[in-house]
């Protein structure tokens, strides 16, 4: 088996992911898709790392998870908030703005 | 560990045949959890399925020789960001089904065609590079793999290790910012309680406590009403919309029935009422009859048997 493999399952998955962010509505499952093409992402970087025979993918890997735990616990917060004022999670709710 | 260090070790054009055989049993894991992410209906079963790929890409991490990322991927995805999200789950999306109405005509449709016509021009995209040599992570991981990531990260990425400690002091500042509420106004007492409830005036009494005589005082029971309906008000609205109501009207009124059958055959009496199939016994002083007709699996219960 050729390595280059595991970058196509890293593109099926955030293919899946940035499929799901479109199609579903619960702000929740939104950002679980979000957090699943971020690790898929990682799985690239990763194999890259080996291609490369170098560590610095793995660092990028590294800082990506570090990003993602931040945003995470940020747009869990937003998510509460929005929960709290409007009472729902759906992200059709939130429609202020619109005209 | 030996055996993964070797395996990760060679420099070649191909894995070996253990790292094959593991990944296609896991890449099919892996997709099949993505798959149930994006089209599991309740939330939290996305989050399983979430924590299952998150776990796979865990494995396909070590198998890469990148021994310090699978932990990391172990320990704060599949750990902590996991659990945060259930803890969010639990605060917010008990009742929150997904809806299926859509918004935007067609989106659906046009996300999922959008999706395909990514993921083929992704794919297309790799295929045609020439990624046919891979070096092997043997003389990177010489030193082992948390050594050298150590000795990167203090050195020639120092600074954006420094940010990402800024980041993250600023993410939870902005979180505990987010979620803070300020409290305006006085925090309620029992008496203010008492009068905002007198002045509404539609449950002035408390509430009725769920359960059903002596059997059945499971919260998940409704209290049935003197003419053997059920009492929305005494159940949990939360598990009313989770569809965990378990209605026992129709039991309990046909055991009375019963009960009262026996009752009436026990002391030679005539019956007072005659209980007929899709009929609602006629308990003293009720009328009306729907509970029981809705139930036609139910056996007859001819008071006049006897006589």
């Amino acid at each position: 088996m050729n390595p280059v493999n595991y970058v196509y399952l890293a593109a099926l998955l955030f293919t899946i992911g940035a499929a799901g962010v479109l199609i579903r509505r619960n702000a929740i499952v939104v950002f679980m898709c979000v957090e699943l093409m971020l690790n898929a992402c990682n799985l690239a970087f990763v194999t890259f790392a080996r291609m490369h025979g170098g560590l610095d993918g793995q660092i990028v890997a590294f800082f990506t998870m570090v990003v993602a735990a931040a945003e995470v616990v940020v747009g869990l917060a937003i998510i509460v908030s929005v929960f709290r004022t409007r009472h729902s999670a759906s992200v059709d709710d939130a429609n202020l703005m619109k005209l | 560990m030996t055996a993964l260090q070797l395996l990760a070790a060679t420099g070649s054009q191909n894995a070996s045949t253990g790292e094959a055989v593991q990944f296609w049993v896991l890449a099919v894991v892996a997709v099949c959890g993505a798959l149930g992410t994006v089209l599991m209906r309740k939330a939290v079963h996305s989050a399983l399925c979430l924590a299952a790929t998150m776990i796979v890409l865990a494995v396909f991490y070590f198998a890469q020789g990148a021994y310090f990322l699978g932990v990391v991927q172990i320990v704060v995805y599949t750990g902590a960001v996991m659990m945060l999200f259930l803890f969010v789950v639990m605060l917010v999306g008990v009742s929150s089904a997904d809806s299926l109405k859509e918004t935007l005509k067609g989106q659906r449709v046009a996300a999922v065609v959008c999706g395909l016509g990514f993921g083929i021009l992704l794919i297309a995209g790799i295929a045609n590079a020439k990624l046919n040599y891979f070096a092997g992570l043997g003389s990177a991981n010489a030193g082992g793999n948390p050594e050298g990531i150590a000795r990167l990260i203090f050195t020639r990425y120092f600074w954006a290790f420094e940010l990402t400690g800024a980041l993250l002091i600023t993410a939870a500042v902005g979180a505990m910012v987010l979620t803070h509420k300020e409290r305006i106004e006085k925090r309620k007492d029992q008496l203010d309680l008492a009068r905002e409830r007198v002045r509404k005036g539609e449950h002035v009494t408390p509430l009725p406590a769920p359960g059903v005589y002596a059997r059945h005082n499971a919260v998940d029971i409704p209290a049935l009403l003197p003419d053997g309906t059920p009492s929305e008000l005494s159940m949990l609205p939360v598990l009313r919309e989770r569809g965990q109501e378990r209605d026992v009207s129709g039991e309990t009124v046909h055991r009375l029935a019963e009960l009262e059958s026996l009752t009436d055959r026990h002391l030679g009496r005539e019956p007072k009422a005659t209980y007929r199939p899709g009929k609602r016994p006629a308990l003293p002083g009720q009328g009306g009859g729907e509970a029981l007709a809705a139930e036609p699996d139910r056996p007859e219960i001819e008071g006049g048997e006897t006589s």
